[in-house]
């Protein structure tokens, strides 16, 4: 156990410094930082770029750059200064967004707890009937929905012809979150229905199933406590690995219901050349995913006593 | 690398169809002997796996399966449906200029932001493009981001993963955690970092969109590779003086190329969504294009008073997403019956 730990964090530790690595040379080697800084097109006296340069530390070799980066990070969790919104600390902007994304993210994992794995539960209980094919054309219908099509019908139908919910922004309190966290959540819903309907038809054919079955237990006893139970194990994993990946940030659905979150941070600083931003922000999402994937393949071990991490 | 001879179910859907016939009659012939995995009747097919069914790819002799797996693709209602729209969408791409009543960026200035009507069956736009029209031209950025962006994943993918699979130990724990390196990344975020070094355009996205998609081909390959790898037909090649190459290319690689065809194909719809999300984002391919994202973002801003702007488009993303997704699940069924 500890050794699988050791080593997972070995490799997490590696995960980090490749993509941040990429990622800082995308930005700083083969993008262009001193144009971005100072915007492009207009022309500013020398001296005022040098010391913009200076002030950034782009004066120094790549590699230095990287290294400072990475010191600030570990050291001071200092991720640098915005280029575009003055003298702001990218460690300063970010937690608020943080705190919308997070929020979303968690509406949106309940919503795909709930919907997604009720949904398999009941399709794979009464398989073929008519309720399973109703989910799985859904299910399936959903997958190629993508989240900015979804949003804009949630938009048009709730918000702009019933009036239940608000169109956009996050001034409405609990109810701003309700149709982004569904748009968010609709594929992933639909993906863990066709999870827990998959795996559990598999254990229901398993033997202690059938010995279950066998030996008088009710149907419902059967399929709560035998089945369920031994089929939710990979339908947890996928949902940690999504909840990760909406802390992540929703590029999309934040920018389709215009949510001050991370994701929408994202987009802003790409379309602004905002370096230090896009930095933090995907540094952010890496550490996230590398984090959640450890915790995960931990929850799989306690889960399931049958595996052995080594 | 020589690529393995994979050919899509014969693209022509009729013909395909018109041959079923004769081929129900051919079926209960002779097996032939390249067969080496598939019982002697065609019944056993039901329950031979992945492996077994992919056999087919490759070697050439095995007629016998090929028609077994498009015998399962048809009898699925669904991926022949998929396989029309398919066909649809590749026609539209084709003949856009052919078919669309307006040029693309052809402006009728008395019917500017006007509904669906029967001279402009999707309304127009504020400056009175034709949606219609823009929409039939967008299936071409959408076809070539899609199945270019996936063809380049799936060549970098098979390469290094068939190299890790294979040769093992040093070449696969390096090429597994370069694996891991790119799937920190999301899609998207690792789309829009490519972008923003090497501009925007479709050329752009296609490279984006394949440097972030290889790395999940590479692992399934690998992965099949692995279980294939040991089987006994590749030992037997190996003592009877087999090379390298030609284990790898002739044994291996067709027998654990199932699971990379069946991702490849679902993961053009994902390719069509990620190229429409990232020209919805404004980093995508030039917004004057006529491309289906450009479209929805166009028209958002005008969503109260005209939805149409933005929901036509979309519904061309979900008719392109769904036609790969069919497929896809038809090809899985069909080179798998297990899996289903």
């Amino acid at each position: 156990m500890l050794k699988f730990v050791v080593r997972r964090m070995l490799q997490m530790v590696l995960v980090f410094f490749g993509a941040t690595i990429i990622l800082f040379s995308a930005l700083f080697l083969f993008g262009n930082p001193v144009n971005n800084l100072t915007g492009s097109g207009h022309s500013r006296p020398q001296s005022v770029v040098h010391e913009l340069q200076k002030k950034y530390g782009l004066d120094k070799p790549v590699y230095v750059q990287y290294y400072k980066y990475v010191e600030g990070l570990i050291v001071r969790q200092d991720l640098g200064t915005s280029y575009r919104q003055a003298n702001r600390q990218v460690s300063k902007i970010l937690p608020e967004k943080l705190a919308n994304t997070a929020k979303l993210a968690l509406f949106a994992i309940i919503i795909e707890i709930i919907i997604g794995v009720a949904a398999g539960v009941i399709s794979a209980v009464f398989r073929y009937s008519f309720i399973d094919i109703i989910v799985t054309i859904l299910t399936t219908v959903t997958i190629g929905v993508p989240v900015f099509v979804i949003g804009l019908l949630l938009q048009e139908v709730f918000a702009l012809q019933l009036h239940w919910l608000p169109y956009f922004g996050l001034n409405d309190g609990f109810k701003s979150y309700i149709l982004p966290a569904i748009a968010l959540a609709s594929i992933d819903a639909a993906l863990v229905a066709r999870l827990t309907r998959g795996t559990m038809l598999e254990v229901m054919r398993a033997d202690y199933v059938r010995t279950a079955t066998a030996k008088g237990l009710s149907r419902r006893v059967v399929i709560f406590k035998h089945v369920l139970r031994n089929s939710i194990i990979p339908v947890v994993t996928y949902l940690g690995i999504s909840f990760g990946s909406l802390l992540g940030g929703a590029l999309i659905t934040e920018n389709v219901f215009q949510l001050d979150g991370i994701g929408n941070a994202l987009v802003t600083a790409i379309r602004a050349n905002d370096n230090p931003i896009i930095m933090g922000v995907v540094t952010y999402g890496v550490l996230v995913f590398v984090v959640v994937n450890l915790l995960v393949d931990l929850l799989y071990a306690v889960l399931d006593p049958r595996v052995r991490l080594e | 690398m020589s690529k393995p001879t994979v050919v899509a179910p014969d693209p022509d859907h009729e013909d395909f169809v018109s041959n079923l016939d004769t081929e129900l009659v051919l079926d209960d012939g002779v097996e032939e002997p390249g067969q080496s995995l598939t019982g002697p009747d065609s019944a056993d097919l039901e329950t031979s796996g992945a492996t077994a069914a992919a056999a087919a790819f490759g070697t050439a002799n095995a007629q016998g399966q090929w028609r077994d797996i498009r015998r399962r693709f048809v009898r699925n209602k669904l991926a022949v449906i998929g396989l029309i729209m398919v066909l649809i969408v590749i026609f539209v791409a084709l003949f856009a200029s052919l078919i669309a009543p307006y040029g693309p960026r052809h402006q009728d200035l008395f019917n500017t932001e006007s509904p669906p009507s029967a001279k402009h069956w999707f309304g127009t736009d504020e400056v009175g493009r034709d949606q219609f029209s823009r929409v039939l031209y967008g299936a071409r950025i959408a076809l070539i981001v899609g199945l270019s962006s996936i063809f380049l994943a799936s060549t970098i993918g098979v390469l290094l993963g068939s190299i890790a699979g294979y040769f093992g130990r040093f070449w696969d724990a390096l090429i597994m955690r370069i694996c891991d390196i790119f799937f920190a990344f999301p899609l998207l975020v690792g789309a829009i970092v490519i972008i923003t070094v090497v501009g925007q355009g479709v050329t752009p996205v296609i490279i984006a969109l394949a440097v972030f998609g290889w790395a999940t081909v590479a692992r399934l390959l690998r992965g099949s590779i692995l279980s294939v790898r040991e089987s006994e037909y590749v030992e037997a090649a190996r003592s009877l003086g087999a090379s390298r190459w030609r284990i790898v290319t002739r044994h291996i690689l067709p027998n654990s190329f199932a699971p990379v065809l069946i991702y490849a194909t679902f993961s053009v719809g994902t390719a069509v969504i990620a190229e429409a999300a990232l020209s919805y984002l404004g980093v995508g391919v030039k917004p004057d294009v006529p491309e289906w994202g450009n479209m929805i973002a166009a028209g958002q801003g005008k969503f109260d008073s005209s939805p149409w702007l933005s929901l036509l488009p979309g519904a061309a993303v979900v008719f392109t997403v769904l036609a790969f997704v069919f497929v896809g699940d038809g090809l899985r069924d069909a080179l798998d019956p297990k899996l289903k």
